[in-house]
C-alpha cells in the first residue's frame, strides 16, 4: 500500500498536502483499495465552511459507501470537477489526479494534529 | 482460514484478498469494472474452488437426489447438469446448486458458504442405499467465462469443445490431466467450468491463462463475479435467497417440479401456492449512481412494501441496479417504487430480469 512521505494523514484515511496557503485533500491508496471501484462522489459546494473531522461529502463505491471528512477546518476553495465524469481517477491515482477538494484553512495549527506518514503506516498495519 | 489450490497464483497476481466463506479469496486483481468488462466483451478466468462438491452414489442415488432437490434429476442424461434448489420442509431454501449426472454418481456443486451445512443436511435426510461424500477439498474449480471462452478452451483441451451443449459436461484432458469440462457458468455469458484434482489446479490455471493471451483474458475476482450475476438477476444465497424465502417467492418456480413425486418442502410450497404468494423477488433499476444496498427499505406512497437484498452499480448498463422482495401487487414490471438510501428517497422502477439482455450464453 502506497503511503507518501511528504503528506499528512487522518485516522479516516484522508491525506492532506500543504500547498502555499491552501491544503489539498484526497483519500489514501489504502482507502481506495478497501472501497474498490469508486462510482460517484457527493462533494461540498465551493465556498462552504467546513470543520475538521466533520463529514463534507460521501464516496459511493462497489464495496460500500463512506463519508469524506474534512482534514482541516476552513473554506472549500475548489473541488476536483474531473471526478464527476471520472471517479475512477481516485482508484488509479489517489495522490495526484484523484485529489478531491482544496481547503483554505482557518486554523493552520490543526495541521499539527494530523498523522505523520509513519503514524499512518502503523494505523493501517493494525487494520490489515 | 482455508486456501484454495490457486492461492499462490492470486498472491503472485497481486490480488486484493478477502475472507469469504472460510476461504482467503481474491476480490479483485486490477479493477472490478475492468474485470466485468473482460467477461462481457472477451473472456475472464476465475478461481471458484471454494465451491463445495458433494458426491452421491449407490443404487438409490437418483431417488435420493430427487427427494432432496426441487428440480427433477430423473430428466438428466449421463453427463448432463441442472440447476436446482434444495429446501427445508417449511419451504425455505437450504441452498441453490448444480447437479451433475456423472458416471456412477451424482455430483452436487454447492455454495462455499453452505458446504458444511449442506453436507450435514443431506446426511440427516439420507434415504435408501446411498453413499454421501464431501469431496470439496479434493477438487479445484475454474470458471472460464465470456463470448471468447470457446476460443480459449479449444486451445487447451484435447477434444472439440464447440459441440458441448449448454449445461452438459464431458471428460476431457488438459496437458494429460483428467478434468471434467462443463458448459456452465453464472455470468450470463458463454463459458465453461473446469473441475479436476486439486493438486493440478495451478497447472490448469497456467494453461488456461496462457491460451487466453490473444483474447485478452483477465483473471476475475469475486467482486466482478458478484456484479456479473447481479446484472443477470441471478440469486446470491444469503442475500436474495435464504432459509426464510421460498423458490416461488424468489422467481425460481422453474426449478420446482411438482409432478415428479414427493420431495422435501413440496407440501409447504403447495400450501403457499394455495394461499397465494404474497411477495416476489424483483429487479429494480435506479436512475443515477446511488446504490440501493442489502437491507434498504422499499416504499410505495409512504407505505413500507419490501426491502433490497442485493444492489450495486452496473458498469455494463451504466446505472444502479438491485434486487429485492416487494409485496404484491407492487412487483409488476414498470411499477414505480421508492427506496430509502441513507435517509433520502430515490425512485426505482421494477425491471424485467435479466438486466443485461445481450449475454452470449447458449440457451
Amino acid at each position: 500500500m502506497k503511503i507518501l512521505e511528504d503528506l499528512l494523514y487522518t485516522e479516516d484515511h484522508e491525506w492532506i498536502r500543504k500547498e502555499n496557503s491552501e491544503v489539498i485533500e484526497g483519500i489514501t491508496d489504502y482507502a481506495q483499495s478497501e472501497l474498490q471501484d469508486i462510482i460517484y462522489l457527493e462533494l461540498p459546494e465551493v465556498g462552504a465552511e467546513v470543520k475538521q473531522g466533520e463529514p463534507i461529502g460521501s464516496i459511493e463505491a462497489v464495496k460500500a459507501v463512506s463519508d469524506l471528512y474534512a482534514g482541516v477546518s476552513g473554506k472549500i476553495v475548489e473541488v476536483n470537477s474531473e471526478l464527476e465524469e471520472k471517479p475512477e481517477l481516485i482508484n488509479k491515482d489517489p495522490y495526484e489526479a484523484g485529489w478531491i477538494v482544496k481547503i483554505e484553512p482557518s486554523d493552520p495549527d490543526e495541521l499539527n494534529t494530523l498523522l505523520e506518514p509513519s503514524e499512518y503506516r502503523e494505523l493501517i498495519e493494525k487494520e490489515e | 482460514m482455508k486456501k484454495t489450490p490457486l492461492y499462490k497464483k492470486h498472491i503472485e497476481l497481486n490480488a486484493t484478498m478477502v475472507n469469504f466463506a472460510d476461504f482467503k479469496m481474491p476480490i479483485q486483481y486490477s479493477s472490478i469494472f475492468e474485470e466485468v468488462k473482460a467477461v462481457r466483451k472477451s473472456v475472464g478466468l476465475s478461481d471458484v474452488s471454494h465451491m463445495g462438491e458433494i458426491e452421491i452414489s449407490g443404487v438409490d442415488a437418483l431417488d435420493f437426489v430427487n427427494w432432496i432437490i426441487t428440480n427433477d434429476a430423473s430428466k438428466l442424461k449421463p453427463l448432463q447438469a441442472q440447476y436446482t434448489t434444495m429446501l427445508y420442509p417449511e419451504g425455505g431454501i437450504v441452498d441453490d446448486l448444480l447437479v451433475y449426472h456423472l458416471p456412477k454418481r451424482y455430483l452436487l456443486v454447492v455454495n462455499a458458504s453452505n458446504q458444511e451445512k449442506d453436507f450435514e443436511w443431506i446426511r440427516e435426510n439420507k434415504r435408501g442405499n446411498v453413499e454421501i461424500k464431501n469431496r470439496g477439498s479434493e477438487y479445484f474449480q475454474l470458471a472460464v467465462q465470456g463470448p471468447l471462452a470457446l476460443n480459449v478452451i479449444r486451445k487447451v483441451v484435447t477434444g472439440d469443445p464447440s459441440n458441448l451443449p449448454f449445461y452438459w459436461s464431458r471428460e476431457e484432458s488438459i496437458n494429460t490431466n483428467f478434468v471434467i469440462l462443463s458448459r456452465t457458468g453464472y455470468t450470463g455469458e458463454d463459458g465453461f467450468e473446469i473441475y479436476g484434482d486439486s493438486t493440478k489446479g495451478e497447472e490448469i490455471w497456467d494453461a488456461v491463462m496462457e491460451a487466453g493471451k490473444e483474447e485478452g483474458e483477465q483473471p476475475c475476482g469475486l467482486g466482478a463475479r458478484d456484479l456479473l450475476r447481479l446484472e443477470m438477476g441471478y440469486c446470491l444465497y444469503g442475500n436474495d435467497i435464504t432459509k426464510d424465502t421460498t423458490p416461488l417467492e424468489a422467481g425460481l418456480s422453474w426449478l420446482v417440479k411438482m409432478e415428479k413425486g414427493d420431495f422435501i418442502g413440496k407440501k409447504a410450497l403447495l400450501e403457499q401456492k394455495e394461499e397465494g404468494i404474497k411477495r416476489r423477488l424483483v429487479g429494480i433499476t435506479v436512475k443515477g449512481r446511488k446504490i440501493p444496498r442489502d437491507g434498504y427499505p422499499i416504499y410505495k406512497e409512504g407505505k413500507r412494501i419490501g426491502k433490497i437484498t442485493s444492489g450495486n452499480y452496473s458498469p455494463t448498463l451504466k446505472t444502479s441496479i438491485a434486487m429485492g422482495y416487494v409485496m404484491k401487487p407492487y412487483h409488476k414490471t414498470g411499477s414505480i417504487l421508492e427506496i430509502e438510501i441513507r435517509n433520502k428517497k430515490v425512485i426505482g422502477k421494477v425491471t424485467e430480469l435479466p438486466f443485461w439482455k445481450n449475454g452470449s450464453a447458449k440457451k
